[in-house]
């Protein structure tokens, strides 16, 4: 019972950290377009925001794990 | 559960390990590692420093070449000019020489010349007087043969002297 | 030359510590079972824990592994081969609360004094273990400092590393500052990289030398680490241990605190341009923010790197649930694809590690003109 719930909000919250990620993505990738000169830059700033999303998400995670375990 | 919760005798040899490993890379690896890299690139902006300069050297010995050899040629060039002038010069004046030379050999034959013209002239005179004494002895010898003709001359003679 | 002896000294120990002691690999027969039902998140939680066997191959009845010392800190240094535990004494208990039955091994030879539950090793009290929903109860766990399979790999891994490193050295102090050929060809855009891109470029332009030690050897660490990680056999699940990644972690946390200048404690303490009125807020958070920011550093390697083995040993076991070899058509594509996209795991998250390391260290030392 509580391994289910605990996945539930595992997914969830790989749900919002996969929402964050895209969305950085897809205006990194806008921001190259339109700038390609400045892609290095952009790229490195993206990778550093996408960690700290995915962060977030593991924390989710890793309480799922938690929960799973009770 | 234990999945996420640290274990001691793990975490002690982690340390240890890890410690160890900053400690002889920092001494051993990183420390000759960084300061090869840093001194080559180090290196590499010295050398392109010396190559500008080098370049911008050069540039000025060329520069500096072609002022040389323009001087270098102008000097050339005047030398020849001058040596042009002096060799004409030269030429000119043995030319001068020459003809004063020319001259002077000339002059001093037409004096040997006019000398010798005078002498053989004045000898002439000599034989020529010699010889009309001579003609005019034989001729007034024949002449005066007669008495008439000494009169005849006598007054032709005193003619003259009253015309004059 | 130093080096060389300290290389000597590295692997003597290693290999002294793997082999002074009765480690030997061996064969394990059990009481014949009729076949065993295949247990995957057994098999992965097994694989993705720690053990003091370095198993090879080979299932429950039947398997091969290496023992490793296992050394006890209780009253005094105890120090015996880990077969002492896998060829122990199989017994049960009944828990007290639950009254289900529960299988743990009592050690034989010098490990009689203690039993092993779930790799963790327990002082037995009367000659035996009591338990509590499924938890061990009342007895007394000693300081387990045994070389433990991680440990293992971290000593091995290490050597490596370390081996690697001085060959690039040597080679810098044969040849001089002359450019790379050979090995040192592959390390030193590495070391640039981390020197340029992560540490000049986010921590002040002065003061990242003092710091370029630290982060050059966390990157590498975790970099040699998450790939021989991914080697079968000697693929040991050790970034992906919290302990390992919490010592990294409070590394990191007390590198930013030792060196964090006025300027970092003014704007933790008295964050610039926040209301008054704000500041029982903001404080508390600024401080949990100290600590929250290395915690997410710890998960997110620890989470990453044991999902990338879950997912790959859970993607081969499609083959042994089904018992079919045609899986593998399935399996074998799938766990190649997932091991190439670990194969960027790995130097996406030794560059985060080190990147995220340098960035707090950074804002720690960083002169504000406000």
């Amino acid at each position: 019972m509580w391994g289910s719930v605990a996945a539930i909000g595992a997914g969830l919250a790989v749900l919002g950290a996969g929402i964050g990620i895209g969305r950085i993505g897809g205006s990194a990738v806008e921001g190259i377009a339109r700038n390609p000169e400045a892609s290095g830059k952009i790229t490195s700033t993206m990778i550093i925001a996408a960690a700290l999303i995915e962060g977030v998400a593991l924390f989710g995670v890793v309480v799922g794990l938690l929960g799973a375990n009770q | 559960m234990d999945l996420i919760l640290p274990d001691y005798g793990l975490l002690f040899w982690t340390g240890l390990v890890f410690l160890l490993l900053l400690f002889v890379l920092a001494k051993f690896a990183w420390k000759p590692i960084l300061k090869a890299v840093n001194d080559r690139e180090k290196n590499i902006a010295d050398s392109l420093e010396l190559a500008e300069k080098t370049k911008a050297e050069m540039q000025a010995l060329q520069a500096e070449n072609e002022k040389l050899l323009k001087e270098a040629r102008a000097e050339r060039d005047k030398i020849m000019k001058e040596a042009h002038e002096t060799a004409s010069k030269m030429v000119e004046e043995s030319k001068e020489n020459a003809k004063k030379e020319a001259a002077k050999i000339i002059e001093s034959a037409n004096q040997a010349i006019e000398m010798e013209k005078a002498a053989a002239i004045s000898e002439l005179k000599a034989h020529v007087a010699v010889l009309s004494v001579e003609i005019a002895e034989k001729v007034i010898r024949k002449e005066l043969a007669s008495d008439d003709k000494q009169k005849e001359l006598a007054s032709k003679l005193a003619e003259d002297i009253n015309l004059n | 030359m130093t080096f060389k002896n300290i290389t000597n000294c590295l692997s003597i120990i290693v290999l002294s510590l793997m082999f002074a002691l009765p480690v030997m690999a061996s064969t394990e027969h059990s009481e014949s079972h009729e076949e065993e039902k295949f247990n995957v998140s057994e098999m992965i939680m097994h694989h993705i824990k720690d053990a003091h066997e370095w198993h090879l191959w080979g299932g429950h009845g039947n398997s091969t592994s290496i023992y490793l010392p296992i050394i006890l800190v209780d009253e005094g240094l105890h120090v015996f081969s880990a077969s002492h535990f896998y060829h122990g004494e199989h017994r049960s208990a009944v828990d007290s609360k639950t009254g289900e039955k529960v299988d743990y091994v009592a050690g034989v030879g010098p490990a009689a004094a203690y039993a092993m539950f779930h790799e963790k090793i327990y002082k037995m009290e009367h000659g035996e273990l009591h338990f509590e929903e499924g938890h061990v109860h009342g007895a007394v766990k000693p300081l387990d400092l045994s070389l433990t399979r991680n440990v293992a790999f971290m000593l091995i891994a290490s050597l490596i590393l370390v081996l690697i490193m001085f060959s690039v050295a040597k080679y810098y102090r044969k040849n001089g500052a002359v450019s790379p050929k050979g090995i040192a060809k592959f390390i030193e855009p590495l070391i640039v990289f981390v020197r340029d891109d992560i540490a000049k470029e986010h921590i002040n332009e002065h003061k990242y030398q003092r710091y370029l030690p630290y982060i050059l050897t966390v990157f590498f660490f975790i970099l040699i680490c998450n790939l021989l990680g991914s080697v079968p056999l000697i693929g040991t699940n050790l970034t992906g241990n919290i302990t390992v990644t919490m010592f990294l972690a409070v590394c990191t946390l007390l590198l930013t605190v030792l060196s964090g200048n006025k300027a970092y404690w003014k704007h933790i303490f008295w964050p610039p341009g926040v209301p008054i009125a704000l500041m029982p807020i903001m404080i508390p958070l600024e401080i949990i923010g100290i600590f929250t920011k290395p915690f997410a550093l710890m998960i997110r390697l620890f989470a990453n790197i044991t999902a990338g083995h879950i997912i790959v040993l859970a993607l081969v076991s499609i083959i042994f649930i089904n018992k079919n070899l045609g899986w593998a058509g399935l399996s074998v594509p799938m766990t190649l694809f997932i091991s190439v996209l670990e194969l960027l795991v790995a130097f996406l998250q030794a560059y985060l590690f080190a990147l995220l390391s340098a960035l707090f260290i950074g804002a720690a030392v960083e002169e504000h003109h406000h």
